[in-house]
């Protein structure tokens, strides 16, 4: 509490400070289903599609996607690490944590709760930025979960199959952590984007999915091939780039749809951070400027 | 039928005066505040003050803009012009020593009670020490720990209020807080009302049940159309009761009554006399008109409810005599 005084003669209350708020958006992150759902979904993902099914299809001595048996072995070694927990995050795990991106702040809207946490007194950037660390700390322990988890299950088929375990190093595990946390918060954050500018869950989700899901992948696809305006346009795409930067950290051929180094790694990351931090300065912009009627 | 008010006589003797009471300073002040929203006008000039410790009606009908004021007093909403200070500065800055309940609970569905009241502590830099003592003065404290989703629309209501005050609030702002409730729900959020207003809180209410702000705030502003149409005590909103008297000679009573209250406050309407009096008066009336051998066949009071003012001014006709009002409402009976 501030010693300040006011006009009125009463002692000056604050609001709670910035780790005060992280702390509260934490306890209804964590209490909220949808939020384990989506993020829990797509490590699961990841595994079975990185490692389960190809490891099965190993085991039953066929190929898998022309590959193979012993080289589909070598796809699900420690030494590929990196790329095996990431590999989805460009493509369906992207549309799952833009759509918890939307739920965190559309939902807001609906439930009326914005106005209700506003009326506690917070700046609206405090309030915007509470949500956006503590959104992060969340994918944070994301991504450092589907890590492990794939780093658990790469052992056990190493081990398995006496197998050489060779782990990544240091460095790349850390490129790779903090790669793989660049690309979940551009995706969770443009969700909030989205969630703000249409003051909803249901639009917000619905034209995020598209996008990711559908529009760029038209562009990529289709329309760069045949268009030059648009082989130049992909370069700034927020998947496309994500695809790159994971190909990039990957360090090797990774077959997961969406992850296809159009653009090199460094000049990813760059476009990512542009999209993360143009994405929170709307979405701030917004959610000050905009009356909550 | 009713016909109009016969002034009778003319006015006598000095005016009454009213002992003069010390104004408490002013927590809420609005100067010409306005909303626009486009071509709209939702809250037009509206320039009204609300003093320390007082229960403030804010009353209106649908899309008056009391709403839309609440909100701009709260920073949620931007005036396009004119200003407002809460609690000594601008409106929005001041948030921090307010609680509101805006336009119903807005609350996690998925949280339990207690969970969004801590995330709201959290909020406003509020300990969670407050949590308990909020649950337990709305009555909440044995559901606590279930789902705002599974809460019934009072028990929602008072969890709001429950947030409204997590504060300590000195200056409490309450939004049609009985809206959508069955009578149940309503007795339990008057009951609250009452402790609030007993507490001594500077209470803002914006409410549909004029009953309960007849009987529980000190002032009324009423709007509509977003403006204001008057700021009152309650009592001089309502003004002075009407006694009906069925007396015979009508001439002697008229001038008893004269002599008695003043030509102001004596009509004479459909062959009875009509006198502004308060109830502590209908028996003096009686005695000096018995006194004076004149024949009391009937005596009743007939005071104006605020619902009736507020029917009056709403519908346009702010100016009506105050005994119009009756007659009004059986026009609109009879539609």
């Amino acid at each position: 509490m501030s010693a300040a005084t006011a006009v009125a003669g009463l002692p000056v209350r604050t609001s709670g400070s910035l780790p005060s708020i992280v702390r509260a958006e934490l306890l209804k992150l964590g209490r909220r289903p949808a939020t384990w759902v989506l993020l829990g979904l797509w490590p699961a993902l990841q595994l079975v599609f990185s490692l389960l099914i190809p490891y099965i299809s190993y085991r039953r001595g066929s190929s898998f996607e022309g590959i193979p048996p012993e080289q589909v072995l070598a796809t699900t070694l420690p030494d590929r690490l990196v790329g095996n927990a990431l590999s989805g995050l460009p493509l369906f795990g992207g549309a799952l944590l833009l759509t918890l991106g939307a739920l965190l702040a559309g939902s807001e809207y609906g439930w009326g709760t914005l106005k209700t946490l506003l009326a506690q007194g917070p700046r609206r950037t405090t309030v915007l930025a509470g949500q956006v660390l503590a959104l992060l700390t969340v994918l944070a322990g994301t991504v450092a979960f589907s890590l492990a988890l794939t780093a658990g299950a790469s052992a056990l088929i190493a081990g398995a199959e006496g197998a050489p375990a060779d782990w990544p190093g240091l460095g790349e595990l850390a490129r790779g952590f903090g790669g793989g946390l660049l690309v979940a918060a551009t995706w969770g954050v443009l969700g909030m984007l989205l969630g703000t500018a249409l003051r909803g869950t249901a639009l917000a989700i619905g034209l995020g999915l598209v996008w990711v899901l559908a529009v760029e992948s038209l562009v990529v696809n289709v329309a760069a091939p045949l268009l030059e305006v648009f082989d130049t346009l992909q370069r700034a795409l927020p998947g496309v780039n994500a695809g790159s930067l994971v190909a990039a950290l990957a360090g090797g051929t990774v077959r997961t749809p969406g992850v296809v180094a159009v653009v090199d790694g460094a000049q990813a990351a760059w476009v990512l951070g542009a999209f993360l931090a143009g994405a929170i300065a709307l979405t701030g912009l917004l959610l000050v400027r905009r009356d909550l009627s | 039928m009713t016909t109009a008010p016969e002034t009778v006589g003319r006015p006598t003797g000095p005016a009454p005066t009213v002992p003069a009471t010390p104004v408490a300073e002013p927590v809420v002040v609005t100067d010409r505040l306005t909303k626009r929203y486009g071509k709209r006008t939702v809250v037009d000039a509206l320039s009204l003050e609300v003093r320390r410790g007082e229960v403030f009606g804010f009353l209106g009908p649908n899309g008056a803009g009391k709403t839309t004021t609440l909100r701009m007093l709260l920073g949620l909403v931007r005036p396009t012009s004119g200003s407002a200070t809460v609690l000594g500065r601008p409106a929005g800055t001041s948030v921090a020593e307010v609680g509101a309940l805006v336009e119903g609970p807005g609350l996690y569905p998925y949280l339990s009670g207690r969970d969004n009241l801590r995330v709201l502590a959290r909020y406003a830099g509020v300990g969670a020490g407050r949590i308990d003592a909020v649950l337990d003065t709305v009555d909440l404290t044995d559901r606590a720990g279930d789902r705002f989703g599974t809460y019934s629309l009072g028990m929602k209501q008072r969890l709001g209020i429950a947030a409204a005050l997590l504060k300590d609030p000195a200056l409490v702002v309450l939004d049609e807080p009985t809206n959508g409730l069955d009578p149940a729900g309503i007795s339990e959020v008057r009951g609250l009302l009452r402790r609030l207003a007993g507490e001594g809180r500077t209470v803002v209410l914006s409410s549909h049940l004029l009953g309960e702000v007849e009987h529980l705030c000190d002032r009324v502003a009423v709007v509509a159309s977003g403006r204001l149409l008057v700021e009152s005590t309650v009592e001089d909103l309502r003004g002075l009761g009407r006694l009906v008297v069925d007396a015979r000679p009508l001439d002697t009573a008229a001038a008893v009554a004269v002599r008695l209250l003043g030509p102001d406050r004596v009509s004479v309407v459909d062959g009875a006399l009509h006198l502004q009096t308060s109830p502590g008066e209908t028996a003096a009336v009686n005695r000096a008109l018995v006194l004076a051998d004149v024949d009391v066949t009937g005596l009743r009071q007939e005071a104006r409810t605020l619902e009736e003012v507020f029917l009056q001014l709403t519908d346009g006709d702010a100016d009506l005599p105050p005994d119009a009002a009756p007659a009004r409402r059986t026009r609109r009976g009879d539609r």
